[in-house]
């Protein structure tokens, strides 16, 4: 696993370059969801990036500040499946 | 290899040699999720985002004071970055605290106004971010989210001049190209107090490092605010406004904000100001130990040397001092020639280590302002100004 990974990074920096398309968020309920809403404005590696430390009310209110402040086009009815796979998946263990 | 460093820390806790300084560890998801990689133009740098492209400069990119324009990281909050063709490239310079409204060419900005030189560090509000602890939502900057650079230039203050700025003007804001994907999505927009637009080092540059500003780092044209923070440095720079009112605005008044009496910034921007937070301004106060890294081992009785850098909001840096013990001691480090109050300063230290074992090394950068770092990092809701303390653990064997 680690061996694959030093050789990914290998490949990524001396191959022709790589880019977002290498990003696979985890499956479950709501992923594909996520890909349409999200990936919309950003790489799908932000969600990753800050994980795993953002309890449910802290994903909760990224997504709300993205809908409010952002204006990403996510109906009332999608924001709390996009929530749970965010807190399932990506979100801070359980205390 | 961690675990012994863990296990090493512990003792070292429990021995009472460390202090609270910086325990360096990245969100997991941000480790797994770094890779190195080359924009176009650019040499690797480490991504944190592709889109918009976040990529900050790997430790290696700091062997020099001047950050080099291939390895100066790349900070945008919209991933739309058009090409700007430096022909077609036009500066709006107006306002209510304005004249009438004038358009600068490139060409214009270069040869109507006096060029004026300067090195000055460019570092994100949220440089270190990724070392928060606890962890804070945002892009999860390690410590390379800055560069320094010799950035040439027209005067801001030489610009307002022309464009007939009155002394009503409060703020002046700033507009770049990028655009977010969706139209809805508001536009990056920034403003500064009229006193710092005013001050003779702020400028909008058109030269970094005797070249033009690569792409990724606004070209052609960006506003240096020497000392403050990037989050105001808008690149791709094409409207300037004096404004009788504060600039409304989502990245003034909610994002990029600490809270009021947290932190010991030297300037105020008291028109943003509310009773309980103020923007960010000033860089504070800080260093980088940029070799040995982390872990090292060093053979005993052989020479080593430290190098780092370290820097501050415009005050210079009067000193920085090394500690082998954890902290119980310190002894002062030498420093490179001085580029200016507004640019890295290299330094050094060279000891020989004898006793075998885990060596706790730590540096504290000290500001001719007096200012040094704390032991301790500040928290923020936000992860700005992580200017504590850092501290590598190297193996003497």
């Amino acid at each position: 696993m680690r061996a694959a990974l030093a050789l990914g990074l290998l490949l990524a920096a001396t191959v022709a370059r790589a880019d977002e398309s290498a990003v696979h968020i985890a499956e479950g309920p709501g992923a594909e969801l996520v890909q349409a809403r999200c990936a919309a404005c950003h790489s799908l590696d932000y969600i990753q990036m800050n994980a795993p430390f953002m309890a449910r009310a802290a994903w909760d209110a990224e997504v709300r500040k993205m809908i409010r402040v952002m204006h990403a086009q996510v109906a009332d009815a999608e924001v709390a499946p996009i929530v749970d796979y965010l807190a399932t998946r990506y979100g801070a263990p359980a205390p | 290899m961690l675990l012994r460093q863990a296990a090493h820390a512990a003792g070292l806790a429990a021995a009472g040699l460390l202090g609270p300084a910086v325990r360096a560890d990245l969100p997991q998801g941000t480790q797994d999720s770094e890779v190195l990689d080359a924009l176009p133009g650019k040499q690797p740098l480490l991504k944190r985002s592709w889109r918009p492209p976040n990529y900050e400069t790997p430790l290696a990119g700091f062997a020099d004071v001047i950050t080099p324009n291939e390895r100066f990281f790349t900070r945008w909050h919209h991933a739309g970055i058009p090409e700007i063709g430096a022909a077609s490239w036009r500066l709006e310079v107006g306002g209510d605290a304005a004249g009438p409204a004038l358009q600068l060419t490139l060409g214009q900005l270069r040869d109507e106004f006096e060029p004026v030189d300067l090195v000055a560090v460019c570092q994100c509000a949220g440089n270190r971010r990724g070392w928060s602890d606890p962890h804070v939502p945002g892009v999860q900057w390690g410590p390379g989210a800055m560069g320094n650079a010799r950035w040439r230039g027209a005067r801001l203050k030489d610009i307002l001049a022309r464009a007939g700025v009155a002394g009503e003007a409060v703020e002046v804001a700033f507009n770049g190209a990028d655009r977010g994907p969706l139209d809805a999505t508001p536009q990056f927009v920034k403003s500064i107090p009229a006193w710092k637009a005013l001050d003779e080092h702020t400028l909008v540059a058109y030269q970094m490092n005797g070249a033009p500003l690569p792409h990724w780092n606004g070209f052609p044209a960006r506003i240096v605010v020497p000392g403050w923070t990037a989050t105001y440095w808008m690149k791709q720079v094409t409207s300037i406004r004096a404004l009788r009112t504060p600039l409304g605005s989502f990245w003034m008044s909610t994002a990029y904000r600490i809270p009021r009496g947290t932190f010991p910034s030297v300037d105020r921007f008291v028109s943003q100001e509310t009773d309980a937070s103020t923007p960010i301004t000033d860089i504070l106060v800080n260093s980088l130990i940029t070799h040995p890294l982390q872990g090292s081992r060093l053979p005993p009785g052989r020479q080593a040397l430290v190098r780092g850098l370290a820097w501050d909001g415009g005050a210079g840096i009067g000193s920085v001092v090394v500690s082998m013990d954890g902290g119980r001691t310190w002894r002062s480090a030498r420093l490179g020639p001085d580029l200016g109050r507004y640019s890295f300063r290299a330094w050094q230290f060279a000891f020989t280590p004898t006793r075998r074992g885990t060596l706790p090394l730590l540096a504290r950068a000290t500001s001719l302002g007096g200012a040094s770092q704390p032991l301790a990092p500040i928290f923020s809701a936000s992860g700005y100004h992580n200017n504590a303390v850092q501290q590598l653990l190297l193996e003497v064997a």
